[in-house]
């Protein structure tokens, strides 16, 4: 990037840290088997390499996995003590950390995102959420959700590919500590991390079949979320998806927890310390190339200081350094996939055609692999596409408002409800709007922020249920909704 | 008073946005005792009723959710307080409509003004019981607090006509959400009486809404309704729940399902009734930056 303020030699990670086999199968019953789907290949969005080649679970693999499950979870998981569960999730915690530098290369070389995100973010933070989760497994007599409480059985967990292990701990984590046992189905285009979860598992001496992984794409997760031996279905992906896992669960007995899309209002009152704004903004949309379900989205700026805001942040979006995910001064990786990518430009011609105005930094983009520049559009109208529907990737889109009554109305116009932000020095304007947003978490003076202690999940369309904190135990124990 | 006077006798309308208009539909049907003996003539609410009570709900649903813990727990109690007055109405009612003697009757009465009572003093302790701070690993204060989902569609049971009705509104009221209600079909006179209650009672117009009428139909349409956010199908006529179940996925709504039989409304609900109805709210903020 020619723009930039310093010139920084390429910093990157060595990739000789894993080891990726030519092949990979599913995890049933603490081994590796094979698939008897199609198998399919995964790829390095940066450089449209392939990988490896991943099995794909039928039907049958499935319903392998869940009888696997259900043998642990009756014979081993079940009646284990608690607080041997617990040792079991202690121990994972650690092997994560010792093998973080592996798991932080195999994300970005699997998923596209930037190696100081998977290094400083995803895999810390995986580690972290079995470790809270390891704590509980004795004590859940005392998390006030009701006397002796009881694990529902068998687990079904699909997951996204924005954060692959990450949020493969958001899943597992708790579903074990709970004294659940686990079929996961990771996302067709990153299901590398999983797997040498799979292998993590091994090196625990984790009970086969506690966890199960089945690789494969759509028909896979429909194969796990309606199969007729799971208590529980846990989602973590699009409303679209999460409407259709709320049908087929209709009139059966399975507790259901969704964590969907969103469209989340960033909002920056004229009183606020504009550069920390400004760097709340970009970590907002452009952290993980703006494929995260709470991305701050939609920047809602009030009026006096819209100019302000818009060229600080076009001066600092001009020093983000957009190419190699393995460099360690890499700012913003690659989209995840071909797919990804035309759908984010699709949108954006879409709000270049009804009218709003997009702005791009100068930036090189590499010749190979899914590309994006860091996006800005302004002008835009609240009935926009680009202002109501998830881009899903390093696109925002700016809004005025004049006084907060306008800014609620504004960041509530929206079927989602997963996240916000606001940023203002008043305590009690900040206590006042968080009261009045219809959203399950609300940033104020920072953003996209994560701990495992923390509940998060949405309001209205983004879904239903919390993951993370006491709230994300009572999804996996029986009868308990709080 | 003379015996030979003539009664006045009741209409029975539906209970909207705090007045009480008959159906827009016209549509009436005959209401009978336990013993198939003619009651009244009911309100069969239509699909433009139930639009109107959604579209009222919403309305109240700001100034109800916002309205302080311990205000809402008083007009919860100044229901109980009001329905007292009315025992002898109450009793009479639930023994024609359920066909029971005057005791159990006014077993079921009492029970049903103590729920009240019990949800009064919960709306202040919500926060405590279900909330709290989180201890994340960095410079921040974080904490999560349970709020009211929105409008909640409850679809009534069907055989307890006061004591099931006030078991399932209570705690969608006690949490700061508001309702819209669709009655016991063959049982809905109590209902009627409870919404007079409601009405002298501190409880604003739109907060509760009740149409009598036929759960099978109005179900449908309140469970496909995008401004509904949660359904209770508690009272959904047999077969219907997942059918009901598959339009709420529609809009993402949190569906309480039905359970397999009517259950005993004498026993403590606990938590189990307010929770489905709640959502959790986490706020992050930084410290000393």
């Amino acid at each position: 990037m020619s723009s930039s303020v310093f010139e920084y030699a390429p910093a990157p990670e060595s990739r000789s840290i894993v080891d990726i086999a030519p092949s990979y199968g599913l995890f049933v019953d603490g081994e590796f088997v094979d698939g008897t789907g199609e198998p399919l290949k995964s790829v390095n969005p940066a450089t449209e390499e392939v990988l490896t080649e991943v099995a794909t679970a039928s039907e049958a693999d499935v319903d392998r996995a869940v009888r696997a499950a259900r043998r642990a979870f009756d014979k081993v998981w079940g009646p284990m003590r608690p607080a041997d569960r617990g040792k079991y999730l202690f121990r994972i915690a650690r092997l994560l950390q010792e093998r973080a530098r592996e798991f932080a290369v195999l994300e970005s070389l699997d998923n596209g995102k930037p190696i100081r995100e998977s290094r400083d973010v995803d895999v810390p933070l995986a580690a972290a959420h079995f470790f809270y989760h390891a704590g509980w497994a004795d004590k859940l007599d005392h998390a006030g959700l009701g006397p002796a409480p009881r694990p529902l059985g068998v687990a079904g967990q699909v997951i996204p590919w924005n954060f692959p292990l990450l949020m493969l701990a958001w899943k597992v984590a708790p579903a074990l500590a709970t004294g659940n046992t686990v079929v996961l189905k990771p996302a067709e285009t990153t299901p590398l991390t999983a797997l040498l979860f799979a292998e993590v598992c091994r090196r625990a001496d984790l009970p086969p079949g506690v966890v199960n992984i089945v690789t494969g794409a759509g028909e896979t997760g429909r194969a796990v979320v309606e199969h007729g031996d799971v208590d529980k279905v846990a989602f973590t992906g699009s409303t679209e998806v999460g409407k259709s896992i709320a049908r087929a669960v209709a009139g059966t007995r399975k507790k259901v927890t969704l964590e969907l899309g969103g469209k989340a209002a960033n909002i920056v009152f004229d009183d606020a310390p504009i550069d920390q704004a400004v760097e709340g903004i970009v970590q907002g949309i452009f952290f993980n190339q703006g494929h995260v379900c709470c991305a701050g989205s939609r920047l809602l700026v009030q009026e006096s200081i819209h100019d302000e805001v818009i060229a600080s942040l076009q001066r600092r979006i001009g020093t983000l350094r957009v190419g190699d995910p393995l460099d360690k001064n890499t700012d913003i990786g690659a989209i995840n996939s071909a797919e990804q990518l035309a759908r984010i430009r699709e949108l954006s011609d879409i709000g270049e055609a009804e009218g709003a105005e997009r702005w791009q930094p100068a930036c090189d983009l590499p010749e190979r692999g899914f590309w994006f520049p860091p996006t800005v559009f302004t002008n835009v109208s609240p009935a926009h596409r680009i202002a109501r529907d998830e881009v899903f990737g390093p696109v925002l889109s700016v809004l005025t408002f004049r006084t907060p009554d306008e800014a609620v109305a504004k960041a509530n116009n929206t079927t989602y409800g997963l996240s916000a932000g606001i940023w203002t020095e008043k305590g009690s304007r900040i206590l006042k709007i968080a009261n009045q947003l219809r959203a399950g978490v609300i940033w104020a003076n920072t953003f996209n922020k994560f701990d495992p202690t923390s509940p998060f999940g949405g309001y209205k369309q983004s879904g239903y249920g919390r993951e993370g904190g006491r709230h994300g135990l009572a999804a996996y124990l029986k009868g308990h909704d709080a | 008073m003379s015996s030979d006077r003539l009664a006045v006798r009741k209409t029975y309308k539906l209970y909207v946005n705090g007045a009480f208009p008959r159906s827009e539909s016209g549509r009436t049907y005959e209401v009978t005792d336990a013993k198939g003996h003619f009651l009244a003539n009911a309100a069969r609410a239509s699909r433009k009723d139930a639009r109107d009570a959604v579209v009222a709900a919403r309305a109240a649903f700001r100034k109800w959710s916002g309205t302080t813990a311990y205000n809402r727990g008083q007009v919860l109690y100044r229901v109980a307080e009001v329905m007292e007055g009315r025992h002898v109405q109450f009793c009479e009612e639930v023994a024609q409509s359920e066909g029971l003697s005057s005791s159990k009757a006014r077993a079921a009465v009492d029970a049903a003004i103590d729920r009240w009572v019990w949800y009064a003093g919960w709306t202040d302790k919500l926060a405590a019981v279900l909330g709290g701070a989180n201890p994340v690993a960095g410079p921040y204060f974080d904490f999560s607090m349970p709020e009211p989902t929105g409008v909640v569609a409850v679809l009534a049971p069907q055989q307890s006509s006061l004591l099931g009705l006030v078991s399932v509104l209570a705690p969608v009221l006690a949490t700061g959400s508001t309702a819209v209600v669709v009655t016991s079909k063959e049982r809905p006179l109590p209902a009627i009486t409870l919404a007079e209650v409601l009405a002298t009672s501190d409880v604003p117009g739109g907060v509760v809404n009740l149409l009598t009428g036929d759960a099978e139909e109005l179900g449908t349409w309140l469970a496909e309704h995008a401004d509904v956010d949660a359904i209770d199908l508690t009272g959904a006529p047999a077969g219907r729940a997942m059918e009901f179940e598959r339009e709420a996925a529609g809009t993402v709504k949190r569906v309480l399902r039905p359970p397999a039989t009517e259950p005993d409304w004498t026993a403590d609900p606990g938590l189990s009734r307010m929770t489905p109805f709640l959502e959790t709210k986490t706020v992050w903020h930084p410290i000393g930056v």
